[in-house]
């Protein structure tokens, strides 16, 4: 009887599971798979063609003076923003940390970044990182720098070749560290005061103490910010539409809008597949190893 | 005053409506649609395109008899909508016995292009306004997507059309660009349509050879714009007694002199990522001549030659004279510069001439971008009629409405564009402004090259591979590697033509 019991309890279960299980194996991985497929066959025009030919996109796309730039630039853009916005984040958790009056006040602010989209982003920055012109005058910051008189400082920010991401970089920590920010701070206030006090007792400077007791205990927030933004920086595409375009010289590229104007401006379809694969590698290469260790946990406990 | 205006206006609408191509029909005796056919038009197979015609009237004109079926017996007293023959033909060429549905008249008609604002919307919708007065039946659904040049349109389209979900009709410029959409899979061939409207008589020669592609035509031409135009700011010129360039030592002499004056000698924009490139391929005209250029394309022209060192070498020096800020304007953006008299030159197509109206700056000067005197760099807007349109019967009206004279006219006066169609009265070309009149001189006398950045020159990969080349040689400025990067684009574009 309760044998029978539990069989159809298992039943239902399954039959509960079942669309969505269906649902994602079609729409997530039968389409990944659909992707590398199309990556290693022939689809450079319109009309499909969908003849193997082996890493034939990959080998080009490598030698590709565009998608070098393009991986050049999604390094840099990620390591600025990851730690932009962790050493911003966590910086301004501590202050908020301190119970300052109005604690909630800046909480809000600091966070509000984050409700916005990044093509909101992308525009409002666009816009304060106009380059401007002596004849037509300054526009955002070259004139707040202007106004203050410190001209000299000036630049042409996203429209330098030199500086290119790294401009929209900055866009981008302005909008996250307000959330790494909030994880910081819920991680802070989970950390007894005895620990800290324990470590002050034991002669520790309050230097000390944040680095030998507060921020090893806060290493699984680090790990699952650097997750979350990792991905978030190899996927980046919105920002840059809003923000530049693909900028002089490809200074402000990233393989995301390669993989765009490839596929419908050229119509090489196999090789927006193989850029396509290539992020979704780099991207798993960052949270595989995170599943591992979240999967292994959840087995443990 | 105002009632004068108002009969005025109400005549003109009563011309319009009497002026529908085609007739009322009321029959004496009972009797089929075909036997009406061989009284009317002379043939009983043109049964179908009448009862199509006196349908879509029902729709909006409930005299008119609504007629079921191809053999209903037509009943004595009956009211019929006789189309023009030109319609019917077109009708009987392009409709599909497996589509009795295209026999009632109504439905949708979709129409995809990238005209959203300004006097491109207002063009469009002049040509929506005539679509409108000769099948009030059909509801036009205006399926713009906004982006300069089309980029991002044509971007949203592909997906539809590998899709089999087109709209009815969509934008498409002339020349290679075509290639990009597959079109013996994808488009109808238009070619019986061109003989049954006599469009190959009236749209010139150098157009004609460009829309052929695979020996058929794919697209119905509404205009033509010129690439090759320099324009500049009469106050400045003025001021500093200067003269319009006629080479590019006379244009170079002039940024100097107004670089020493504090003013922005030449303007351009780069938002959009294919201004520069438009500035190059004008550049490119310029040393080497139409046929030279023109060769660049078919490879004719070896993409070696001192011609395209020299091109690459003018556009650097150009660098030098450019507003700082281009990277982060569009073309209307660095045209801001001329209307502040802040900026002296900029070379754009002519939709900055419609630009530069709307925005009531009138102090403007043109001439052919230097060194491209007696050359016309052209592009052209076409309409064409996807192979799974799903109301081809109302596409078909629409691209008679693109190649007639009045839809070209409405049109193009709105767009500050010229007309495709070259048998214009000298009182049809007087309804245009004064730049216009005098483009259209240049197109009836100058040799016509085919623009590569619009579409026209070379197939899309092509033009993406020479977009990025101009791109990355604004940070690099590097005149050989870039050339090396060009020849390489041109080699396998050549051989991906088969050439």
């Amino acid at each position: 009887m309760r044998r029978r019991r539990l069989r159809s309890e298992r039943l239902i279960t399954l039959l509960l599971l079942l669309p969505s299980v269906i649902a994602v194996a079609v729409f997530v991985y039968g389409f990944i798979g659909w992707t590398g497929y199309v990556s290693m066959s022939n689809w450079n025009k319109l009309l499909p063609d969908y003849s193997f030919v082996g890493f034939k996109n990959f080998l080009k796309l490598f030698s590709h003076p565009r998608f070098q730039i393009d991986l050049r630039n999604l390094a840099v853009f990620t390591a600025l923003f990851l730690t932009g916005s962790l050493a911003i984040g966590f910086l301004l958790a501590v202050l908020l940390d301190r119970k300052v009056k109005g604690e909630s006040i800046f909480r809000t602010i600091y966070l509000y970044p984050m409700s916005l989209s990044f093509i909101v982003t992308g525009v409002v920055w666009r816009w304060l990182m106009n380059p401007g012109s002596p004849q037509m005058g300054s526009t955002g910051i070259n004139l707040l720098l202007e106004k203050l008189g410190l001209g000299f400082l000036k630049s042409g920010w996203y429209t330098d070749p030199r500086v290119g991401i790294k401009a929209v970089a900055v866009a981008a920590i302005w909008q996250m560290s307000g959330y790494v920010m909030a994880m910081y701070l819920a991680g802070l206030r989970g950390i007894p005061e005895e620990l800290r006090e324990a470590a002050r007792v034991d002669g520790a400077s309050e230097f000390q103490v944040y680095r030998y007791v507060i921020l090893p205990l806060l290493r699984p927030i680090t790990l699952g910010a650097i997750i979350i933004l990792g991905h978030i920086s190899l996927k980046i595409y919105d920002l840059i539409v809003a923000m530049t375009g693909p900028g002089i010289g490809f200074s402000c590229d990233v393989p995301a809008y390669f993989m765009w104007e490839t596929t419908f401006h050229a119509n090489r379809f196999a090789q927006g597949a193989a850029i396509a694969v290539i992020l979704l590698l780099m991207v798993s290469l960052l949270i595989v190893p995170y599943l591992v260790f979240s999967v292994r946990r959840e087995a443990e406990v | 005053m105002k009632r004068l205006i108002l009969l005025v206006g109400l005549f003109a609408l009563g011309i319009l409506a009497w002026a529908q191509p085609g007739m009322e029909y009321v029959v004496s005796t009972e009797t089929t649609l075909a036997a009406v056919a061989q009284d009317v038009l002379g043939n009983p197979d043109f049964a179908p395109a009448i009862m199509r015609a006196t349908n879509a009237k029902s729709l909006v004109d409930p005299s008119f008899l609504k007629i079921s079926s191809l053999d209903m017996a037509i009943p004595a007293g009956a009211k019929l909508w006789i189309p023009d023959r030109t319609w019917a033909e077109a009708f009987m060429a392009f409709w599909d016995p497996n589509r009795p549905e295209d026999l009632f008249g109504g439905g949708k008609l979709v129409v995809g292009s990238w005209w959203t604002a300004g006097g491109e919307a207002e063009g469009l919708n002049a040509l929506f306004k005539i679509y409108g007065e000769y099948f009030p039946d059909v509801q036009i659904v205006n399926a713009t997507i906004a982006g300069g040049a089309g980029f991002v349109f044509r971007a949203v389209i592909k997906p539809r059309l590998i899709a089999g979900n087109p709209p009815d009709t969509f934008q498409l410029h002339a020349g290679l660009e075509v290639e990009g959409y597959s079109p013996e899979t994808y488009l109808t061939p238009l070619d019986k349509l061109y003989e049954i409207e006599g469009w190959d008589k009236v749209l010139p020669k150098d157009l004609l050879d460009l829309l052929v592609y695979k020996g058929h035509y794919w697209g119905v031409p509404v205009n033509i714009h010129r690439a090759n135009v320099l324009w500049y700011d009469k106050e400045i010129f003025e001021k500093y007694g200067l003269t319009p360039p006629k080479n590019w030592d006379e244009f170079f002499a002039i940024c100097g002199k107004l670089k020493a004056e504090g003013v922005v000698p030449f303007v351009m924009g780069n938002a959009g990522g294919w201004e520069a490139a438009h500035l190059f391929e004008t550049i490119l005209v310029s040393t080497l001549g139409a046929e030279g250029y023109k060769g660049l394309w078919t490879g004719e022209t070896p993409w070696t030659s001192e011609g395209v060192t020299k091109a690459l070498e003018i556009l650097k020096k150009i660098l030098d004279y450019v507003n700082p800020d281009y990277a982060a304007l569009s073309w209307d953006g660095a045209g801001e510069y001329l209307i502040a008299h802040k900026g002296a030159m900029m070379i754009m197509g002519d939709w900055t001439n419609g630009w530069f109206m709307s925005k009531g700056y009138e102090g403007y000067g043109w001439a052919p971008v230097p060194g491209t005197q007696g050359i016309f760099d052209a592009l052209s807007d076409t309409f064409c009629l996807p192979k799974l349109a799903p109301h081809p019967i109302n596409a078909l009206g629409w691209l008679e409405v693109c190649g007639s004279k009045e839809g070209q006219i409405a049109f193009n006066t709105r767009k500050g564009s010229i007309p495709a169609r070259t048998d214009l009265t000298p009182e049809e070309k007087a309804q245009f402004n004064p730049y216009l009149q005098s483009c259209m001189e240049d197109f009836a006398r100058d040799a016509i090259v085919p623009s590569v950045i619009h579409g026209a020159a070379a197939i899309e990969s092509w033009v993406t591979d020479f977009k990025d080349a101009v791109n990355l040689f604004l940070a690099t400025k590097d005149v050989a590697g870039t050339q090396r990067a060009l020849v390489e684009a041109a080699e396998a574009a050549l051989a991906a033509m088969g050439k």
